[in-house]
């Protein structure tokens, strides 16, 4: 019987589990995919937001301000890419003007530091290449960027070397309750029996709070789709770029990343399927339209990569962070739209006070470790290089050219806590594939890495969830 | 860390590399050094087992394994020509190129003249936004050739091919003989961009339709490509409403266009033609920087290695004669792109330099029939060559000879292409 177990491993289903895992419990995390981090967590903007945005007083706004000062600290110690950046929303109005002083005025009352009202001559300074019609911004200065997916990654990871279990390929699929309290859950890998439950379902949340009997809300899916750009565009804007929120959502940004491309995105539709993570020539054109009018001279010749993501959004206006009305001992983590990623680790921290009042006990451990370490080959000065070369010769062998992705440095992410078993899970891992040949060269290099290192076949490797084999087979004269 | 000074160094052992490689050599380079990033020379070559290679060079029809084998041998003879596989370049500056490797670690590799010939790479989904899902089952045609023919494995069944460009018509061949079925080559031109006998040879011969005018608008599929949508497009290569046909297939491959690999270039600060996107070349294939040369599709996108062969020769002869101190100089003249001409290379003349003759490449914009080729300075005349047929998709070859170049009063020529009268 375990302590807790956390349906979902995303970002806040990782930043539960990192919580949990100071304390003296048995905590099992059970993910519905190959891979942590592979829902909304890994397709979104990256960005963390300063928190002027949502209203005074909602858990948005608290969990906002109080999440983005813990992303920060998590970020160094996990060693986890994450730059300060500061964010503009432009006007372009007088009356837009109104809406960046109504949220520089939310911003001070959220608490969030240093929010101030640029003129048209300071916004162009600080970013030269947007439209000249520009007539003021909101600037944000802690407003910030982060890599999403290695956050989650190396908060789940870091629970697992913490003792925590996670359980990959384990989608939950019926929730009983047991006679003396606690939860029965079934996955095709077997079931597992927990005093209490974390449901960190994203887009799925309602289908399993329902399972456990519970209702009072519903997942909206909301789709957001994206263009990613060459790192050639990625000097275009140094600061994360919004435009005016109107009713129809924030507004396409546009903003660096942490590697140094260009994101430009999203548009927001909402979708009748959870799943539908597909790109539409109508929303992708919608997208170039709109970034055009904060940034006119994006080349999207130099386009990488397209995706979507899906918001999961609820039929309730804040977040939904509470126990079950319906499900004794269940705490729902429900509706966590943007900004859920800024707000993640202090989700994590409450969602462990709502276990407590639920009658958890939390006894500290003696020794958690609070700290993780990834070697980025190409950060380096020469000299570390050559020292890394001669510790271990596979950081001489370059795999992914586009992105300076040494064989030593997948070797080290397949063999973390979380194994990665898909060439998209070495990816989000290293970054080799993500750039602009987009894995076209290393593809099958990665392939053959991971099929060596897990002790495989080639066949037996996916591109990434279950179900995206490769391979059909070995040609006629093949082996 | 280690240091060296060598005469020439190569970055690439591909067929550009290999060629400028063996020149250098031939032309008194001393110390040379090919810098191959794979774990055996050849480059691209090695995964092109189909034959149609060396027609022109070698007067015979040779396999791409063949072909690089002839140069590798060429160099391996060449006893002060040192090869470093596996190797990466991470950066050139000035003429210190920085590279590593597992055995000998970071190093910094002094040269009197350096050849760029790092090759080309294939324009993905991403670079053209092609919508839908985004599945297992959709490759580039090289990368795929290379699961085929270097690791033995089969991509995919039921094939649908984007791009008519050389690879992807000689992967629709290849995965036909493999037992897979290609329902499609669709191509968003009205014209292919691939070489006329590759369309007769590969597409043809299996009955496979060519889909002039066309393009995939959606692909569908969570896990593995199961359908494809292609759509017809007007003049403006906009799809058109109703002209929708869908074809169940589990695979996409990719073959709408290489670009040529030029990051270090630019790192480096060489000027680079947003044309060809390679660095602009002068007559002898040296760049901006002096001193760094650079060949093959580095440089543009060649459709024969043969071709590829000849241009490096012609860089590696350069190269060593750098090397060996004899700095190129003189005036020079600008190559321009007159009507029709998308376009030229070299770009910049320097006559004091030219032997007998020049050789441009280029590329027509369009598809035309029965045309001239006119080749004009200051508003001179001063050659014409005639052509049947010119497409895109097959680059042009003209010499001038050097006679004509030193007549021309202009400082600049312009390559042009007219109707026949």
């Amino acid at each position: 019987m375990y302590d807790v177990a956390i349906i979902g491993c995303g970002i806040v289903g990782a930043a539960t589990a990192y919580q949990l895992s100071r304390y003296q419990l048995k905590t099992v995390v059970l993910e519905a995919q190959n891979d942590a981090a592979n829902g909304t967590t890994k397709a979104n903007s990256a960005i963390l937001h300063a928190g002027y945005d949502p209203e005074p007083g909602t858990l948005m706004a608290r969990l906002n301000v109080e999440g983005v000062r813990m992303v920060k600290e998590l970020c160094e110690k996990l060693d986890v890419e994450r730059k300060e950046t500061g964010s503009l929303v432009l006007a372009f109005s007088a009356e837009e003007m109104d809406t960046v002083r109504a949220l520089c005025d939310r911003g001070i009352r959220n608490g969030v530091p240093g929010v101030r009202v640029l003129d048209r001559e300071e916004v162009l300074a600080m970013e030269p290449n947007l439209n000249p019609q520009v007539v003021g911004a909101l600037y944000a200065p802690s407003a910030a960027i982060v890599n999403p997916w290695d956050f989650c990654i190396a908060l789940a990871e870091t629970a697992v070397r913490n003792g925590v279990e996670v359980r990959l390929s384990s989608p939950v699929t019926a929730i009983s309750r047991l006679p003396g309290g606690g939860y029965r859950l079934a996955t095709p890998q077997g079931e597992v029996e927990a005093r209490y439950v974390v449901n960190a379902a994203g887009v799925e949340a309602d289908t399993v709070h329902a399972m456990a009997g519970g209702s009072g809300f519903t997942i909206l899916p909301n789709r957001g789709e994206y263009y990613m750009m060459d790192k050639t565009q990625g000097g275009l804007v140094s600061t994360v770029v919004f435009q005016c929120p109107t009713k129809v959502g924030k507004g396409v940004l546009v903003a660096p990343t942490v590697h140094g491309n260009l994101i430009v995105g999203p548009n927001a539709e909402d979708v009748p399927d959870k799943g539908a993570v597909n790109n539409t020539a109508g929303a992708l054109a919608f997208v170039r339209e709109m970034a055009a009018k904060s940034v006119p001279g994006i080349n999207y010749r130099d386009s990488i990569r397209n995706f979507a993501g899906i918001r999961a959004h609820s039929d309730h206006s804040d977040f939904i962070i509470e126990e079950s009305a319906q499900a004794p001992g269940f705490i729902n983590l429900a509706g966590i739209k943007s900004p859920g990623l800024s707000s993640a680790p202090a989700i994590g921290v409450m969602a462990v006070e709502l276990l407590r009042s639920c009658g958890l006990q939390t006894a500290e451990k003696d020794r958690f470790i609070d700290r993780r370490r990834v070697v980025r080959f190409k950060e380096l000065p020469p000299e570390e290089k050559e020292r890394l070369i001669r510790e271990n010769p596979l950081y001489g062998r370059v795999i992914c050219r586009c992105e300076t992705i040494t064989e030593g440095e997948i070797v080290d992410a397949i063999h973390r806590p979380i194994v990665p078993r898909s060439i998209d899970g070495v990816k989000r891992r290293t970054t080799a594939g993500m750039g602009r040949c987009q894995g076209g060269f290393c593809g099958p290099r990665v392939h053959e890495i991971l099929a060596r290192e897990l002790g495989v076949s080639l066949p037996k490797i996916l591109m990434d969830e279950e179900g995206t084999y490769i391979l059909t087979g070995p040609t006629k004269e093949g082996r | 860390m280690s240091s060296m000074v060598y005469d020439v160094i190569v970055i690439g052992g591909g067929p550009a590399g290999l060629a400028a490689a063996c020149e250098a050599y031939d032309n008194g380079a001393q110390k040379v050094l090919v810098i191959e990033r794979d774990k055996e020379l050849g480059g691209i070559l090695n995964q092109c087992i189909h034959n149609g290679f060396g027609l022109h060079y070698f007067k015979e029809e040779l396999t791409g394994p063949e072909y690089a084998g002839r140069f590798i041998r060429l160099l391996r003879e060449s006893a002060s020509v040192e090869v470093k596989l596996d190797t990466m370049v991470l950066e050139i500056r000035e003429r210190v190129v920085h590279c590593v490797n597992s055995r000998e670690g970071y190093q910094m590799l002094e040269a009197r003249s350096i050849v760029l010939a790092m090759g080309c790479r294939e324009r993905t989904r991403g670079a053209i936004a092609i919508p839908g899902d985004r599945p297992a089952g959709i490759f580039t045609a090289g990368a795929a050739q290379r699961y085929v023919n270097m690791e033995g494995y089969m991509v995919g069944k039921r094939v649908v091919i984007l791009g008519s460009g050389d690879i992807g018509l000689i992967m629709a061949r290849r995965m036909t003989l493999e037992g897979a079925k290609v329902l499609a080559c669709v191509e968003l031109m009205p014209y292919s961009n691939g070489l006329n006998r590759n369309i007769v040879q590969c597409l043809q011969d299996y009955n496979i339709p060519l889909y002039l005018s066309h393009t995939i608008t959606d692909i569908i599929g969570r896990e593995r490509v199961e359908k494809v949508v292609v759509s017809k497009v007007d003049e403006n290569r906009r799809p058109i409403p109703g002209s929708e046909m869908v074809f169940d297939c589990d695979t996409v491959l990719l073959s709408v266009g290489l670009i040529p690999e030029n990051e270090l270039t630019r790192s480096a600060s060489i000027e680079i033609d947003r044309r060809t996107n390679g660095p602009v070349v002068y007559e002898n294939m040296e760049t901006s920087a002096p001193g760094v040369f650079a060949c093959g599709n580095v440089v543009h996108v060649h459709d024969l290695v043969d071709f590829v062969t000849a241009e490096s020769k012609r860089a590696g002869a350069a190269a060593a004669r750098s090397a060996l101190g004899h700095e190129a100089s003189g005036a020079v003249m600008e190559v321009r792109n007159g009507s029709r001409v998308n376009y030229t290379v070299p770009q910049k003349i320097r006559r004091e330099n030219v032997d007998k003759g020049v050789e441009i490449f280029f590329r027509a914009n369009n598809v035309y029939r029965d045309t001239v080729i006119k080749v004009e300075s200051g508003g001179q005349l001063l050659c014409q060559f005639k052509r049947e047929h010119m497409a895109p998709g097959e680059m042009e070859k003209i010499t001038v000879p050097k006679i004509l170049l030193d007549k021309a009063d202009g400082q600049c020529l312009t390559v042009s292409v007219e109707d026949q009268a």
